[in-house]
């Protein structure tokens, strides 16, 4: 394939889809599926079908419209028509809306300019919701890999980096290391072998925006591996994604097999001689293996146990090979960057957090879904206009980023930009993207307890601090919730928090204590509560009665 | 350059072990191929046996330590039959925010298992999952292998006391994905 034969196919897709008057779409990714998306997508085609609309009509599968809690979701006429929580006896009341206007039930109509779609600005997410991710053909024809053919057909290597250096693009992962300075340490690393790791392993609990990408739009992240891998000069590339999204991977595959057989992966790509093949890897279950050097541990068939660095996995990783990990959401930035420029990039955003950030909003709070926004935007703005606020008319009590790494963020810094640095003033990390509101239903000593509970099970116990302190940490956590810890208990806390963010080896470790401190620092008197007069403020835990196990 | 792999033959007759052996097949009986070829023999019958971990650590060319060590480090898989039918209730924050412990109790109230026991007729298994990624649907629980959202305690006891009432499969052993 050549740059011609991209732009045939762009232009026959465009075409076969303006022969219709009308586009339904039906959200396919896994929140509204779960909730009989394919049925209603089943149902609407009959409906078409039935009156004779095929000509002027088409229903078509995408990914995800972002507010999944009012899922399944259906729009048409260029989202000018929304609607929410459909059912398939609905398709009849729809395709009559659709067509010919007639008004359709109030319960199922969506207010299209909601603040959750207009509030938002979308690069990663711009063909969520727009194309079918299983058509190759719709990616091409919203100008999909036409940054791939660019890159290789008109600059070198180091061209691409600067202009990935230039946009500012710091990684999506969760640490925000600059993606051009990682890059460059890749492309200058030694050796004729070189790797290109996807870290889809998505394992923060409450985050899902990498899952979203990968159903609603996996060439693009294929596209900005390729233009890694031709930047750094990798032949090999890897998707390191969680056996825990089925529908993800196989997204993922098909959208593969699809570029194989088009010449976009594979050997001679573009006719020139560049080669790019990619293979998925399922991960099994372990929130270390998104630390990199356990990932690598992970591909190579054995434990996944992190490694100290250095050598980072840029000089030495996989096989010992130089090796590339970025994570999902970073790659999908790629392709914009190159086909827009690095400069259009970095005026989007704050002064050292430049572009977008997709965030999976959920927990107490009226929209729940998958929003992106630019960097700097305020936590208020997130929650109160896009978010809806907080059901039932509950007060807000905080909200919690970066999982179990992050901490929680108290109202009195609900106006803070969210940026990289900014968060990590208050004692939060911005993490991988998950936001998690509580109100005042959510004791935060349970919260801490919660989370010291994930990492004590899923510290992969290399590490005395992590491992031994982990366990600590939650016994004592788990006494305070049972009204059974005292002074001392406290001092202790304290004393191990720092010990094991100081010494761990990797970063789960180093950031376990994270949601303990945050609600140390911010909420002390709930700790007081518990510690002094036995009671939970928030009614949550019940020191007589033995609380229910929920690890697995 | 690649020694030939040991001509081993699987535990049992079962045709099932020709997909464990394409998979095998298909990365060059590789030792990297390890997790791959758990992931597929899980997927074929539903859990590892001892006998199929040897079977793959002899093929792979792999120490039976190192297949035993790597199938009980990762949560995904599983040396336990499962029930014939599985409840596997999300415990991620979101979920948790919005009552996931509560139906945790809910299930050992209805059928007397905690997560990761089968009750003793082999009909129900209870599990958690860190995060399946459905927060917008919070709390959410999949019963055999299909996403429900929204769950209270109500309408997931209702559903266990189905599962407990329906009449056996004849099948011994079912395919989870």
């Amino acid at each position: 394939m050549n740059q011609d034969d991209l732009a045939s196919i762009a232009a026959q897709t465009k075409q076969s889809d303006n022969r219709y008057d009308h586009v339904v779409k039906v959200c396919v990714a896994a929140g509204c599926l779960s909730a009989n998306a394919e049925q209603v997508k089943t149902q609407l085609e009959s409906e078409i079908k039935q009156r004779g609309l095929e000509t002027c009509c088409k229903v078509k599968g995408v990914g995800c419209m972002g507010l999944c809690a009012a899922g399944p979701l259906v729009s048409a006429d260029a989202n000018e028509k929304m609607f929410q929580s459909v059912t398939p006896t609905d398709a009849a009341a729809i395709i009559d809306n659709v067509v010919d206007n007639k008004p359709a039930p109030a319960n199922i109509v969506m207010d299209s300019k909601l603040d959750f779609f207009a509030g938002q600005k979308k690069i990663v997410l711009e063909n969520s919701g727009e194309i079918d991710p299983e058509r190759i053909e719709d990616y091409i024809a919203s100008d999909g890999y036409e940054a791939l053919f660019h890159v290789i057909t008109k600059l070198k290597p180091l061209g691409v980096i600067e202009q990935i250096t230039k946009s500012g693009l710091r990684g999506r992962g969760g640490a925000g290391f600059p993606t051009g300075l990682k890059w460059t340490t890749v492309y200058k690393a030694g050796g004729t072998r070189k790797f290109v790791i996807c870290n889809a392993d998505e394992g923060d609990p409450g985050a899902f925006m990498d899952r979203a990408v990968l159903e609603s739009d996996p060439h693009r992240v294929l596209e900005g591996m390729a233009i890694a891998a031709y930047a750094v000069g990798a032949s090999k590339g890897f998707i390191y994604c969680r056996a825990e999204y089925p529908l993800a991977v196989r997204r993922l595959r098909i959208a593969i097999r699809q570029a194989e057989n088009n010449g976009l992966l594979g050997m001679n790509i573009g006719d020139t001689h560049f080669d790019f093949k990619i293979e998925v890897r399922l991960g099994a279950g372990a929130f270390v293996c998104g630390e990199e050097t356990a990932l690598i541990a992970s591909i190579e068939g054995g434990r996944g146990t992190p490694r100290p660095r250095p050598p980072f996995p840029a000089q030495e990783g996989l096989w010992h090979s130089p090796t590339l990990i970025n994570n999902v959401e970073t790659f999908a930035n790629i392709a914009p960057i190159i086909r827009r420029g690095g400069e259009w990039f970095s005026t989007i955003g704050t002064e050292k957090s430049k572009g977008t950030k997709v965030f999976a909003l959920a927990g107490r709070v009226n929209n729940t879904g998958l929003i992106e926004v630019p960097m700097g935007m305020t936590l208020r703005e997130i929650i109160f206009k896009l978010g809806g606020g907080i059901p039932e008319g509950r007060l807000f009590k905080a909200v919690q980023s970066g999982g179990p790494s992050g901490g929680c963020v108290p109202e009195q810094y609900l106006d803070i930009p969210v940026d990289y640095d900014s968060l990590a003033a208050v004692g939060s990390i911005m993490g991988s993207g998950g936001l998690i509101v509580m109100d005042d239903t959510s004791c935060m000593v349970d919260v801490a307890r919660f989370f010291m509970d994930f990492c004590m099970s899923e510290s992969c116990g290399k590490c005395v601090p992590c491992r031994v302190g982990t366990t600590q940490m939650h016994n004592i956590l788990e006494r305070i919730t049972e009204g059974k810890a005292g002074a001392q208990d406290m001092e202790l806390l304290q004393r191990l928090t720092g010990m094991v963010k100081a010494t761990s080896l990797c970063g789960l470790g180093q950031t376990a204590p994270n949601p303990t401190l945050t609600t140390l620092r911010y909420f002390m008197d709930e700790y007081r509560a518990h510690i002094e007069e036995g009671r939970c403020p928030a009614g949550v835990c019940h020191p007589a009665k033995v609380e229910a196990e929920v690890s697995a | 350059m690649l020694p030939t792999p040991k001509t081993v033959s699987p535990p049992s007759d079962d045709k099932r072990w020709k997909i464990v052996d394409g998979m095998m097949r298909r990365h060059g009986h590789e030792p990297y191929a390890l997790i791959e070829v758990l992931h597929t023999v899980q997927e074929t019958f539903g859990f590892l046996t001892d006998d199929a971990m040897k079977y793959v650590a002899t093929s792979l060319r792999v120490p039976f330590s190192k297949v035993y060590g790597v199938a009980t480090f990762y949560h995904f898989f599983t040396m336990k039959p499962p029930g014939r039918h599985t409840c596997v209730i999300c415990t991620g924050t979101a979920c948790y925010i919005k009552g996931a412990p509560t139906l945790v109790n809910a299930v050992r109230e209805e059928a007397g298992i905690k997560p990761g026991e089968t009750t003793a007729d082999g009909q129900l298994s209870l599990l958690t999952a860190r995060c399946l990624g459905s927060c917008g649907l919070a709390p959410a629980v999949v019963f055999d292998g299909q996403v429900a959202g929204k769950i209270n305690t109500e309408s997931i006891k209702k559903r266990v006391r189905a599962h407990l009432e329906s009449a056996p499969k004849p099948e011994a052993v079912e395919v989870h994905k």
